[in-house]
């Protein structure tokens, strides 16, 4: 099972972490903790528990949707909402597995001796993967995301868009003529 | 009042689809006391039960059951599995449509004549004239209660049309109105007015825009004489030794096959089902399929030639609030062929909440590029463009060869190849539309590629001669005498106007002949 939960803030939980792992990581923009078979975001309170995919695979999964979709107003947790769904299908379907894993282990290979979360630029990553973008891989994990992050009603605030409007009588009286710069 | 018929009735006129064409012949029929039943493949949702969110409204209404595509456009490398956004529920696609609807133009049918022949176009001149659709026009306007028509208000502007109005006044555009729309400016017959709530496309909840679902259909259940069958998916058509069809195989909603008679056939399944049906029910006196001695059944598929243009500007828009589409520019839609193209489009407004627009705007891409435009959804507006594409009779509807549906009917091949026309035609679209953007000071725009087709005409097509078409001027199949089409495959050409005000037109006028003919004894 894969739950995103909140998790108590850093200063109260321990995550096991070495500090070379950590100095390792620290290269990537937000701070993704491998914690047992979880990611964990101490900064920011929450933790996505793995279960058919490895953790390390997950945070790399969550770091790759980032660079697919960079909204850089958009935090990390609904990335990995975003892609929490390849755990749970992957923990179906040893096929798409073995495609996340296989696909993350290439992904890594092709970025040198750090591994892709190791490369400390969005443009350098987002090389890796213009190299792998036609492969059923890379074509997986993007297709998700299109409904897996667009599609959480969490984010649409964020892009000022303000959803379900029939419960609040439309936008007869709120705004739907309301330009003024024109 | 709603009239079960017995399966053995063979004196119903059985119609195959209840979205704007079938469902209008249904009421239409009805109301002239003929017993009708309608079948009808998907399930039925009552306006309160739609859902104001994109996908969550796709789900319910609209139609995935599988169809493949070939072909260069790009629906078929975006969406393989599909070529169309229509519905399969009660109402058909008017549930989703956006209300726009608009009259075809004088030359519009007549685009072999005007145009001339043009090298890879299947043009055909209609066997009917504005003239004669005319009356009917008007008949349809009043049924839907068409704003700017007949003394009926226009509905107020949105922000996204303020916007398109702007840049329309900067190019010197000169018709530029918020759209003769098939939704409530005031309340009319039995609707709310709409209160811009802004998901015209996910069905809408005060039924301030028209449907057969909410319109049509429950004034003809009220006659006694219409009688829906939702969850029936019509496989195949009977007919006897004399060539005249007899009844319709359907799979009711446990999948069980079932025949209902008939007297009289209607299709009005939309142009992708209603020639897969046809072409499903050959046997060995119909070895290519019924009515297709032309061979013209399942070709001349069309799809308007279309594209978006969005831009972002530097400060709000909010364009999603408000009605999707009430906005139009319409004075690109005549044929001058000085511009490198021939017939025109029209240029309205369209929005999309963020989930499709994250879907729609350049399905395949992503980074920077795309994702800094979807951080300015709130300032940006769009505008849709809809146009004449030409008729080929290499786009075409055809049945897969091995893949088959749960019924185990083979699903559809949906082929289609851009005419250099169209090509031409939406590039000049897109100038235009970035030019409009860009003179109210867009900072971006975007050129944005077709949708899976929402507008689906052609494929059972019009024509004087049994040899050039399909149907006659009546939609009667020029083969058999007693099966009727009653939807866009009719067209014998897609003009630049939507095309839902010409489908309704077309059925009220066959409901008048089908009577006529029923009454004479002739069918
Ligand atoms: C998002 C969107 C916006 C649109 N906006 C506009 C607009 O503004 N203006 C405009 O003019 N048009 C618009 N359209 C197009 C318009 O909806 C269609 O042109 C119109 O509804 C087509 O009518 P029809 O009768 O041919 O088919 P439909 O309305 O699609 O109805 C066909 C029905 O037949 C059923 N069916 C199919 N096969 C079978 C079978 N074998 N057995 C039983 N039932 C079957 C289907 O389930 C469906 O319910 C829009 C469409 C969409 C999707
Ligand atoms: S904007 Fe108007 S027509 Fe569209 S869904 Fe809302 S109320 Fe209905």
């Amino acid at each position: 099972m894969v739950t995103i939960y909140e998790s108590k803030p850093v200063h109260e939980t321990k995550p096991v972490l070495s500090r070379r792992e950590l100095l390792k990581r620290g290269g990537v923009g937000a701070l993704l903790v491998i914690s047992g078979s979880a990611v964990i975001s101490p900064e920011h309170a929450w933790g996505l528990e793995t279960s058919a995919l490895k953790p390390e695979t997950m945070a790399t999964l969550i770091q790759m949707a980032r660079d697919i979709y960079p909204h850089d107003q958009v935090p990390d947790k609904y990335y990995a909402i975003a892609v929490k769904a390849h755990d749970e299908q992957a923990g179906k379907d040893p096929a798409h597995k073995d495609l996340i894993e296989k696909g993350i282990a290439d992904l890594d290979l092709k970025s040198g001796k750090d591994g892709y979360t190791g490369l400390g630029w969005e443009e350098q990553r987002v090389a890796v993967l213009r190299d792998i973008e036609d492969t059923p891989f890379f074509q997986a994990v993007r297709g998700g995301l299109v409904v897996g992050l667009y599609n959480q009603k969490e984010v649409w605030p964020i892009f000022g868009y303000e959803g379900e409007s029939y419960s609040k009588g439309g936008y007869m009286a709120r705004g739907f003529d309301d330009i003024e710069w024109l | 009042m709603a009239a079960p018929f017995d399966l053995n009735n063979d004196g119903v006129v059985v119609i195959i689809g209840s979205g704007a064409g079938g469902g209008t012949l249904g009421n239409e029929l009805a109301q002239k006391g003929i017993d009708v039943v309608m079948l009808e493949a998907g399930a039925r949702h009552e306006y309160e039960d739609f859902i104001n969110d994109e996908w969550d409204s796709f789900a319910q209404l609209a139609w995935t059951d599988k169809r493949t595509t070939s072909g260069d456009w790009r629906v078929a490398k975006d969406f393989p599995n599909l070529p169309a956004w229509i519905v399969k529920a009660v109402g058909g696609s008017t549930t989703h449509w956006a209300g726009a609807s608009l009259r075809f133009q004088e030359h519009e049918f007549k685009t072999l004549s005007t145009y001339g022949k043009l090298e890879g176009a299947n043009l055909l001149d209609w066997p009917i004239t504005l003239a004669e659709l005319e009356p009917y026009y008007a008949k349809a306007e009043d049924k839907l209660g068409v704003t700017l028509t007949s003394n009926i208000p226009g509905l107020p502007g949105n922000n996204n049309f303020k916007v398109m109005k702007a840049g329309a006044d900067m190019l010197g555009y000169r018709e530029c109105h918020t759209g003769r729309m098939a939704i409530n400016s005031e309340p009319r017959d039995d609707r709310n007015a709409c209160q811009q709530t802004g998901f015209c496309f996910q069905g809408c909840k005060w039924g301030a825009k028209w449907s057969t679902l909410y319109s049509e259909i429950p004034k003809g259940e009220a006659t006694g004489h219409l009688e829906v069958r939702p969850n029936a998916m019509a496989i195949k058509i009977n007919h006897d030794a004399s060539g005249k069809v007899t009844g319709v195989v359907y799979a009711d909603k446990d999948g069980r096959l079932r025949e209902q008679k008939a007297r009289i056939v209607a299709v009005a399944g939309n142009s992708i089902e209603s020639p897969r049906l046809l072409l499903n029910s050959a046997s060995s006196q119909f070895p290519d399929g019924l009515a297709n001695s032309s061979g013209q059944v399942g070709k001349n598929y069309m799809r308007h030639t279309t594209g978006s243009v969005y831009g972002i500007f530097d400060k709000p828009v909010h364009m999603y609030r408000g009605t999707t589409m009430a906005g139009i520019i319409r004075d690109e839609a005549r044929n001058d062929p000085s511009r490198g193209f021939v017939g025109g489009y029209e240029l309205e407004t369209l929005s999309l909440g963020l989930p499709f627009m994250a879907a729609f705007l350049n399905p395949g891409g992503w980074g920077r590029s795309f994702t800094t435009a979807l951080d300015h959804y709130d300032h940006m507006a769009g505008m849709w463009i809809v146009g004449e594409d030409m008729p080929r009779q290499e786009n075409r509807i055809t049945l897969h060869a091995d893949i088959k549906d749960a019924h185990g009917m083979p699903v559809a091949d949906v082929h289609f190849d851009d005419h250099a026309n169209d090509t031409a035609m939406r590039n000049h679209a897109y100038k235009q539309g970035s030019a409009l953007y860009e003179a109210v000071g867009a900072t971006r725009t975007f050129p944005t590629p077709p949708y899976p087709s929402t507008h689906n005409l052609g494929t059972n097509r019009m024509s004087e001669k049994a040899a050039d078409g399909v149907v006659n001027k009546h939609g009667q199949a020029h083969d058999i005498k007693n099966l009727f089409v009653s939807d866009g495959s009719q067209f014998t050409t897609g003009g630049a106007e939507n095309p839902t005000l010409t489908i309704v037109s077309l059925a009220i006028r066959q409901a008048e002949y089908i009577a006529g003919q029923m009454s004479a004894k002739s069918i």
